[in-house]
């Protein structure tokens, strides 16, 4: 078994859509139902599952594309610690291209700055160790799928003895996020997906508060595509019965409380913080800074650096995307003025962005 | 930003690992998941194995899945 052609069995689709439907007849009125995750939104786009569903199921794409979320500040603070002297910044792929108040990461590049692209964290630490007399700044963006791996490279750090090895910090708590959304009474939320690697580390009873206090079902979803259609049939069968749970469909990796090892070593080295997010504002105790024995890693501490007055484009709806409230459709910017070459705004730039799905793959 | 890979480890040193997926295969971490072992399937992410894959689960899954297909209307409206 390989974990990935069992669960895109074509036939088992057309089954499971089925039956999608008959519950949705026996339901009798629309349904929305958010992926919280950016990976299952490209995944839903990418297997054309929107297709095979009845069209009174509404998906609505949530704030779990980290790039998405991560406010203009944050851009310009690392754009500035890449014009540093004998500074190395090291970001994942998703955010070169992300644009800050007036430049992006890939354009500091082009202009002779040394920002490198790397796929773990553990490489932007053997980078430090290879190069003393650098500095090394790790962009640790991302969700409780990723906090888990800096905080193992942190302690790595620590046990070589590398002093050169820094990280700017924002990472974000996936269930304050949706405990906001729950709240807002603009939108409509009859279930959500819930996100598949994320719940690997924080566990299903991360998400019982939204069903015993807001009535809200959840499911715990895999990404593959039979993942997903299974994934709904169960939030439906939770909305037809009013019984609203949390549940895991995703059973293979998703434990109830999670990657206990993961989460010891985020309570060591990370202390719960409130956190900006595009579109959300300030969200108390969404986010991570460092914790106390850790500090001597933050960057924003110990580089001083002017960053330039936020601004962000004014037509730009992407605060409003990432919350599920405007189809990428409804921008103005939309396929004309923002494409993928050319984004506006984070939502077309990271290949998990609702835009970008939009763009690629066409609407409903 | 959240993708993982399924791969297998072939080789186990302390806190590192050597996985393999498809023929290709890297060295990660196992600092987020100690006890995962030689033949064990893990979900790779940003070079460290976040968590073991169940087999049996997920044999479990594919069968549910089976047996949604096999309901009768009647059987899902209780």
């Amino acid at each position: 078994m390989k974990f990935v052609d069992e669960f895109r069995n074509a036939d088992v689709a057309r089954e499971l859509s089925k039956k999608i439907e008959q519950t949705m007849a026996h339901i009798g009125r629309p349904v929305c139902l958010m992926e919280v995750c950016g990976t299952h939104t490209m995944s839903i786009y990418r297997h054309g599952i929107k297709t095979i569903l009845p069209s009174s199921i509404k998906l609505l794409s949530g704030p779990g594309c980290p790039v998405c979320v991560t406010p203009n500040s944050y851009l310009d603070q690392a754009i500035a610690f890449s014009r540093l002297d004998d500074v190395i910044v090291t970001t994942f792929g998703d955010m070169l291209n992300v644009p800050g108040s007036s430049a992006t990461l890939a354009g500091e590049r082009a202009a002779g700055h040394d920002i490198r692209t790397v796929y773990s964290p553990l490489d932007a630490l053997a980078l430090a160790q290879r190069n003393p007399d650098k500095k090394v700044i790790f962009l640790a963006v991302g969700f409780e799928t990723t906090s888990p791996t800096i905080a193992g490279t942190l302690l790595e750090s620590q046990e070589l003895t590398i002093s050169n090895f820094f990280v700017s910090c924002a990472h974000k708590l996936i269930p304050p996020a949706m405990m906001l959304l729950v709240k807002d009474p603009e939108l409509q939320i009859d279930g959500f997906i819930c996100p598949a690697h994320v719940s690997a580390i924080i566990g299903s009873d991360a998400y019982e508060f939204l069903a015993r206090d807001y009535g809200i079902p959840c499911v715990i979803t895999g990404f593959e595509p039979l993942d997903i259609l299974q994934g709904i049939w169960m939030l439906l069968q939770q909305i037809l019965n009013t019984r609203p749970r949390v549940e895991t469909q995703y059973s293979r990796v998703v434990k109830q409380k999670g990657n206990t090892t993961a989460l010891r070593l985020l309570a060591e080295v990370f202390e719960k913080t409130d956190a900006a997010w595009r579109g959300l504002g300030i969200v108390p105790e969404s986010g991570l800074s460092l914790a106390k024995g850790y500090k001597r890693f933050d960057a924003g501490s110990v580089f001083q650096i002017a960053c330039e007055e936020e601004h962000e484009h004014p037509g730009c709806l992407c605060g409003e995307v990432i919350k599920g409230k405007r189809e990428p459709e409804t921008c103005g910017l939309f396929r004309t003025v923002c494409t993928p070459l050319a984004p506006v705004g984070p939502c077309m730039v990271s290949p998990e962005g609702t835009c970008a799905a939009h763009y690629k793959y066409g609407t409903d | 930003m959240c993708l993982a890979f399924p791969m297998k480890i072939i080789n186990k040193d302390g806190h590192s690992a050597t996985v393999e997926a498809g023929g290709v295969s890297r060295e990660i971490s196992l600092r987020l998941l100690e006890d995962a072992g030689v033949g064990d399937y893990v979900l790779v992410h940003a070079g460290f194995a976040i968590e073991t894959i169940d087999e049996h689960e997920a044999q479990e899954t594919l069968k549910l899945m089976e047996q949604i297909a096999l309901l009768q209307e009647d059987d899902e409206i209780r």
